[in-house]
């Protein structure tokens, strides 16, 4: 596998640990009702649709520049 | 002589030399660190109620350095794909950021998050004796809750001799907020923001402790485990920035001018390495940090 191909799946379980990361915070919020938990879960969600955005977008260029075939 | 299939890859494998070479490197790399890791999950299911440290670490640091490892893994591809299309500049710049990132990672464990542990207490109380500190554990509380129970009391040592001294026959401590409030219904879980420690101090007798320490690896084995992990994995964090180093120094300016795509070849097999450092650190942040 060459890095780019790693690359994608790197960000592609880093997304999924943010999105897993922010239904955990989530779940304790509901459960103990910490503010801080839903601040968590709002800051994952938003680095996970951050982190999916750059993903598309890496794919994209890698496509344009032929350095994915 | 030349050697053959450095920056070309071999019609037969479709691979050159290098990347050969570290796909192996990395398959023992897996071993090594799976190992570790079912180590961690089978020692830790296995641990008696209220015996696994929880909420330990400080999760906003942990974060912290997680997404500075995602974005050094972003910036090494950027520096990669800068090579690739000749632009040497931008390559310096986007390696510049990578070891910057690997630094900071580095200072952050070294000189934030391990020392504020080395300089952390905790006692764990004798079954016998833990009705007598119930004022700060707060079981019977945590038993309605269906939580699991307290069998320590932690904080600052304000007393450090009487680690070493016999004739000191009690600890005092400086309480942390689980121990100062058990009641508190904030304290029942782990925090994610971690609670400033209490000013309350606990004369805490010798003959009711079964083991006293510090928060270093002799503390539990969870501490065992934890200093374990992240010390092999700092160790890789400094292997791939000295290297990242080097192929920054003006040494790639010289390859990079005789044979570009070799110089690209060293940058993706060190960038393979790198995102394999950093996707440990993706199982370790939430098994260590979170769970």
């Amino acid at each position: 596998m060459s890095l780019k191909g790693f690359h994608i799946v790197f960000i592609t379980v880093t997304t999924l640990l943010a999105l897993s990361l922010g239904v955990w915070c989530l779940a304790v919020n509901r459960g103990a009702g910490a503010p801080g938990y839903l601040t968590g879960a709002i800051f994952c969600f938003a680095a996970a649709a951050g982190l999916l955005t750059y993903g598309v977008w890496f794919y994209r260029k890698m496509k344009r520049l032929r350095l994915i075939t | 002589m030349e050697i053959p299939y450095t920056t070309t890859a071999r019609p037969d494998t479709g691979l050159w030399n290098a990347k050969i070479g570290i796909w192996l490197f990395l398959a023992s790399e897996v071993m090594l660190f799976g190992g570790l890791f079912s180590a961690y999950i089978f020692l830790r299911l296995d641990a008696a109620p209220g015996h696994w440290p929880r909420g330990l670490l400080n999760v906003p640091v942990g974060t912290m350095n997680t997404a500075i490892l995602i974005a050094s893994s972003v910036t090494v591809v950027l520096a990669w794909a800068a090579l690739k299309m000749r632009q040497f500049s931008k390559y310096k710049f986007y390696m510049g950021i990578t070891i910057l990132c690997g630094i900071v990672f580095l200072v952050v464990k070294l000189a934030y998050e391990w020392p504020i542990k080395f300089h952390h207490f905790g006692a764990k109380i004798t079954p016998a004796a833990l009705e007598k500190y119930e004022p700060y554990l707060g079981n019977a509380h945590l038993r309605e809750g269906g939580y699991e129970p307290r069998v320590e009391i932690s904080g600052h040592l304000e007393n450090p001799e009487a680690l070493h001294d016999e004739s000191i026959r009690e600890y005092h401590i400086k309480l942390d907020a689980a121990n100062a409030e058990p009641l508190n219904p904030d304290n029942d879980r782990p925090r994610f923001w971690p609670a400033p420690m209490s000013d309350k101090i606990a004369h805490v007798s010798k003959d009711d402790v079964q083991l006293a320490s510090m928060y270093v690896p002799k503390h539990s084995t969870f501490f065992a485990t934890y200093f374990t992990i992240t010390g092999l994995h700092g160790l890789h964090v400094l292997g791939g920035v000295i290297v990242f180093i080097y192929l920054w120094l003006p040494v790639s300016a010289r390859l990079y001018k005789r044979n570009p795509e070799q110089l690209a070849n060293r940058v993706e097999v060190a960038g393979l390495f790198w995102h394999f450092v950093d996707l440990v650190w993706i199982f370790v942040f939430p098994l260590f940090y979170l769970l």
